[in-house]
């Protein structure tokens, strides 16, 4: 049974590329849609109006910026530390936009509008085609799609968390570590010299934790950065 | 107006400002290689930080063992290449059952 499945059952060698985007794009936003559920959730317990995260979701449309200003309004962080972070690790957005801009379309509508869909998994669904045309369908499809279901599982999470109460109860607040260590694996996989830097700038952060204003430590892992670079 | 409000908002402007770098600067600046391989590079020390203190701390104290625990379930999933949404599943609810079994 297995076997006849696996000569005459659709596999990623023979399905159509659309509709392979199309179930990939699915299956990210629902990834996503889980993540933004555990985002609303825990952004309410941390004591934010429901409307807070809501707003933040459309407007800065970003996980781990997202989840790093509400992680440093939480630990009693001003706002200048929570904006600064988030902006910190938004600075990367500026490269996959560089990197992707094709992909948007000619007119500066389409290119103003799809500006703010650039995110890391949209960047990732263009970068992994070639063809101009199939990089434009991916950008927009993946763009347009996470969009709603970020939003939308936002909404949800935050409603639902303040029904919930203590989301703790939920693991929730172990899934957004996982996120990030599941978003970086590839760049950890394959180069020695991230590797290091990251392991560097890690310990720096979690040792000045105590000590340092939330937001500031995870700032100084740079530190690891220049550290490795030099020797 | 709130100060978690502006912050929102200047989050927000900035994080738009960056996304705007393609459309803006497209066939007129070319980023150097090494310049981009640093962005790069950067940012995963960033995110690699930010979830290393995220899995380990909570204010400015220990997080307890379940959530590391769970984060290390989701981390050895996404290294076996688990689907996104298994490794997100797995790290929350590893980190439930161990609360419900009484560990903090």
């Amino acid at each position: 049974m297995r076997t006849v499945q696996r000569t005459l059952g659709p596999t990623d060698r023979t399905l159509p590329a659309d509709r392979r985007l199309r179930r990939d794009v699915a299956l990210v936003c629902l990834a996503d849609g889980v993540v933004g559920l555990s985002f609303g959730a825990v952004a309410v317990a941390s004591g934010l109006p429901w409307w807070l995260p809501v707003l933040m979701s459309l407007l800065v449309f970003a996980g781990s910026a997202q989840f790093s200003a509400v992680a440093v309004f939480a630990a009693g962080g001003g706002p200048v530390a929570a904006a600064a972070t988030g902006l910190l690790l938004n600075t990367r957005t500026a490269a996959f936009s560089l990197a992707v801009t094709d992909a948007l379309g000619r007119s500066w509508p389409a290119r103003l509008v799809g500006a703010h869909l650039v995110t890391d998994e949209t960047a990732a669904f263009v970068l992994a085609r070639t063809d101009p045309e199939a990089r434009r369908r991916a950008f927009w499809l993946s763009g347009l799609g996470l969009f709603a279901a970020w939003n939308v599982s936002v909404l949800v999470g935050a409603l639902a968390g303040s029904a919930l109460g203590d989301t703790d109860r939920f693991g929730l607040d172990a899934a957004f570590p996982a996120v990030l260590l599941a978003l970086v694996l590839p760049a950890l996989r394959d180069g020695r010299g991230a590797r290091r830097a990251a392991a560097a700038g890690a310990a720096i952060a979690v040792v000045a934790t105590p000590f340092l204003p939330a937001g500031v430590p995870v700032l100084l892992a740079l530190g690891g950065l220049a550290l490795t670079r030099r020797s | 107006m709130n100060a978690q409000l502006v912050a929102v908002l200047a989050l927000a402007a900035g994080t738009y400002a960056f996304r705007l770098a393609g459309p803006v600067l497209q066939g007129r600046v070319e980023l150097p290689a090494r310049v981009q391989e640093l962005l790069g590079q950067a940012a995963t020390v960033l995110l690699v930080a930010l979830l290393a203190t995220g899995a380990l701390t909570a204010g400015h104290g220990f997080a307890g063992w379940a959530r590391p625990a769970g984060v290390l379930v989701g981390g050895v999933l996404a290294w076996r290449r688990a689907p996104f949404a298994v490794v997100v599943v797995g790290a929350a609810a590893v980190t439930a059952l161990l609360r419900l079994a009484g560990l903090p």
